[in-house]
């Protein structure tokens, strides 16, 4: 899905604020234990917990924390999975306890296909309503396999807790310039990129 | 579902809190994981891990082909895991012309057993956003003013791949015993935020 998590290349924003403030929460510790509690029972896989995070409302999205973001992953799939409700969440937690937005359809992997290193390749124009890993910036776009990683359960599957196939991701590089033209710094950029977003080019 | 938080919304510790009673009574989550969790992450995912790679790299040639050829196996040599989701990790070479810097504008991902938790910036969506499409004005605003020369190299995050920077070593280091090099290798030299040039023997 588009949404405000799919930030690279939005303009508008400030100087990275560098380096950090410290800062002390301790309620974050938590979220991360929590979080990887539920991960290693299996009670969600990282797609879904990656998508829960994507369906929270945009504004609420955007004025987040990051783990005030995971908070809300967590909550939603342990509703969503039938391990508590939203009014048993807001009863303990004596206030509101807002959710992400209902889930879309997920879908199956492309029929497979493979890519060599130095090939070029053009990532699909594709718009989903569920899960997937392609940012914006990349969409319908040409560029170079770099290398190859072994094989990654298809996540637009796996976020959907579909019957989940593996397969490859592809280093691709494009330049900057292809990517955005004229409002740019030159540079090479490289996406991770599944073998299903990623169709052959014809030679001309 | 809310569109809007509003003040009615509980604290994030509130809400932390019931989302912990609620896996105590219903998954069975056990007294002290969390301290254990906790523990573990802050003692054994460090950035001393990546810096020690790092130091090896620069001392014995034959481990940084290796690093550079199989990151995944360096990192396991050395003893170091990777959580089920981090599959494959890719050890990205700065030259005296090549720069690389990693990002993740879709969350936050990182090789975190290997350089530790993600910093703050890093997270920040000012730098998710720009690195991608401003890098050397991005990095010029951090401190890393890199000549018109030099070629940048953007790594997106997107996949189950994490990377890590391989700096350059700062020639005022040469000959250092791998210790005493791992020792000034920063989390952010292996992201790209900055290059160590400016280390002194």
């Amino acid at each position: 899905m588009d949404s405000l998590h799919d930030l690279g290349g939005k303009q508008g924003f400030s100087r990275v604020k560098f380096p950090s403030e410290p800062h002390d929460e301790t309620w974050e510790p938590l979220i991360r234990a929590l979080s990887a509690w539920a991960l290693r029972n299996h009670i969600y896989n990282m797609d879904e917990f990656r998508h829960a995070i994507e369906r929270m409302a945009p504004r609420y999205y955007i004025s987040a924390p990051y783990f005030e973001r995971h908070l809300t992953a967590v909550a939603t799939l342990m509703v969503e999975k039938g391990l508590t409700t939203a009014e048993e969440l807001e009863e303990l937690a004596g206030g509101d306890f807002p959710l992400s937005a209902p889930i879309g359809p997920g879908r199956i992997a492309a029929p497979a296909q493979s890519f060599a290193i130095g090939e070029t390749v053009r990532v699909k124009n594709e718009y989903v309503p569920g899960h997937f890993r392609m940012p914006g910036y990349i969409r319908g776009k040409t560029g170079t396999v770099v290398s190859i990683s072994p094989p990654y359960p298809y996540p637009d599957a796996a976020a959907h807790n579909m019957q989940t196939t593996m397969e490859p991701t592809y280093d691709v590089r494009f330049r900057a310039r292809d990517l955005w033209p004229d409002s740019c710094d030159d540079a090479m950029n490289h996406v991770g990129v599944f073998q299903s977003y990623l169709e052959k080019v014809e030679p001309a | 579902m809310s569109d809007q938080p509003k003040s009615s919304i509980a604290p994030p510790e509130k809400r932390a809190a019931a989302m912990e009673m609620v896996l105590r009574r219903n998954s069975a989550l056990p007294d002290g994981f969390v301290q254990e969790f906790t523990e573990h992450a802050d003692d054994a995912w460090v950035t001393a891990n990546g810096a020690r790679m790092v130091a090896r790299a620069w001392s014995e040639p034959a481990f940084r082909e290796r690093m550079l050829a199989d990151g995944t196996g360096a990192a396991r040599e050395m003893g170091f895991d990777f959580p089920e989701h981090h599959r494959h990790l890719v050890v990205l070479e700065n030259k005296p012309d090549i720069h690389n810097v990693i990002v993740c504008t879709l969350c936050s991902c990182t090789a975190y057993t290997i350089i530790g938790a993600a910093p703050d910036w890093y997270k920040d969506l000012d730098y998710r956003a720009r690195v991608v499409r401003e890098s050397r004005t991005v990095l010029r605003e951090m401190g890393l003013d890199l000549p018109a020369s030099t070629e940048i190299r953007v790594w997106d995050t997107t996949a189950d791949t994490r990377y890590m920077v391989l700096p350059e070593q700062p020639p005022a280091t040469e000959g250092w015993p791998a210790e005493k090099l791992a020792e000034i290798v920063t989390q952010d030299s292996m992201i790209g935020a900055s290059r160590l040039e400016e280390v002194k023997g």
